[in-house]
């Protein structure tokens, strides 16, 4: 069986991993609401509402103001940081025109150009990237 | 009888879609990763496989965060491609197949899987891609497609081996149905990406191809991977290769490769493909496509 033996010790672990959010139950519950006013833009009629005044299409969803802030800004770091889920971000960044290569590229402090360089590359190595804890 | 005939494994990036639905399918960037399933779609045409159960996972599209099903099993009659956020894809409706769809999904329960039941909702690139990736442009898809949705967003998914447990009790339901059917599962995702986060990028090009040799032959290695190794070696995403476990578990104890391709990257992911066939004591080749490929 591969059933961890202890359910902190497994959390704990999640939390390891560098530069990277997982999105955990205590992640889904923090960005419950963030993450369905994301979900909102699948419909046509709300990405209309959303791009013709978005402050006021966010009124409608019980965000924090830092979510709020977050979204306004496009931070997309931030957001994770908020309980934003990528596949429910996705929704805002496609409504804004913009492909998963470009809107990750924005998370990682490099420009696009030099992100899609990286990836045709062969991507970012695992090397050093595993565990903060063990800095492997 | 009904048979599992095949497995195929493949990743589901959506910029397949996109590059595959405006026609850039064969420009320089794309068509690597395009000629490697230029095998498979003669190998499908050959084979005509009735039905796919098409093991995938939703993102954020039939599922929203009001209800997370682990597992969930479409018995409807049809899907129609999502709208995720730029409008759905132009490609056919999906048909499912009800009566072997609700088969299964009564022999799971009975056999212990607690099951999800789905009627009626839309299918996103994570199944949609597939198909066209495996069956190229086509004014209807040539199968029938059960969609079996996994959860693979929000921790914890379902671990490797109770995947691999869930394939071994789709293939026991499958041979239960009395109608003679040609069966294939598709097992979707994957290979290494994150697309979040400063670490976003990560590739593992090693680590992925010691899983695809893994799903060749008689080892059961795969299945013990526990999900802090997917989320170490694969990136935040590579996690959805526990999907292609329930494919490998469907084939039974030994598989044979038929066909194997792999490219980085595909936008921030690297490609995998492969096809495989169970060995059931039959002979590895039952519908004879092999040699029909040998005689082109």
């Amino acid at each position: 069986m591969t059933a961890p033996r202890d359910i902190h010790e497994y959390l704990a672990e999640m939390e390891d991993i560098p530069g990277t959010r997982v999105f955990t139950a205590a992640r889904a519950r923090q960005g419950y609401h963030l993450n369905q006013f994301a979900m909102s833009l699948m419909k046509p009629e709300n990405r209309e509402r959303w791009k013709a005044d978005e402050a006021a299409y966010l009124e409608h969803w019980q965000l924090t103001p830092e979510q709020k802030a977050a979204v306004l800004a496009r931070d997309y770091n931030a957001l994770l940081d908020l309980g934003g889920n990528i596949y429910f971000l996705s929704k805002v960044f496609s409504t804004d025109g913009l492909s998963f290569l470009q809107a990750v590229s924005t998370m990682t402090g490099v420009s696009v150009e030099d992100y899609s360089a990286m990836m045709n590359a062969g991507g970012r190595s695992p090397v050093g990237q595993r565990s903060k804890k063990e800095a492997r | 009888m009904a048979r599992i005939t095949a497995g195929v494994a493949s990743s589901h990036v959506p910029l397949l879609g996109v590059a595959h639905d405006f026609g850039k399918d064969r420009d320089d960037y794309f068509s690597p990763i395009f000629a490697g399933y230029d095998w498979t779609r003669q190998w499908e045409k050959a084979e005509k496989p009735d039905v796919v159960v098409l093991v995938y996972n939703d993102h954020a599209s039939a599922f929203d965060m009001k209800i997370i099903p682990t597992f969930a099993i479409g018995c409807g009659e049809r899907y129609k491609p999502a709208d995720e956020g730029w409008g759905p894809r132009k490609v056919p409706d999906v048909i499912g197949h009800p009566d072997l769809a609700w088969h299964i999904a009564q022999s799971l329960i009975l056999d212990e899987f607690d099951m999800t039941i789905i009627n009626e909702m839309d299918v996103d690139h994570g199944l949609t891609v597939p198909l066209s990736m495996m069956f190229g442009d086509v004014p209807e898809w040539p199968c029938k497609v059960i969609p079996l949705a996994v959860n693979v967003v929000t921790y914890p998914p379902p671990s490797g081996n109770r995947c691999w447990a869930l394939g071994e009790a789709i293939a026991r339901a499958v041979a239960s149905f009395p109608e003679d059917l040609n069966v294939q599962v598709w097992g979707t995702g994957g290979m290494s990406h994150q697309l979040q986060g400063p670490r976003a990028g990560l590739i593992n090009a090693e680590w992925d191809n010691d899983f695809l040799d893994g799903l060749i032959g008689d080892t059961d290695r795969l299945r013990h991977i526990p999900h802090i190794e997917y989320l170490r070696e694969t990136g935040s995403e590579g996690i959805e290769m526990v999907m292609w476990l329930i494919m490998r578990g469907a084939l039974g104890k030994r598989t044979a490769a038929l066909h194997r391709h792999y490219h980085v990257p595909c936008s921030n992911t690297a490609i995998g493909h492969m096809v495989l066939r169970p060995d059931n004591g039959e002979g590895l080749d039952m519908t004879g496509s092999g040699h029909a490929l040998a005689a082109e």
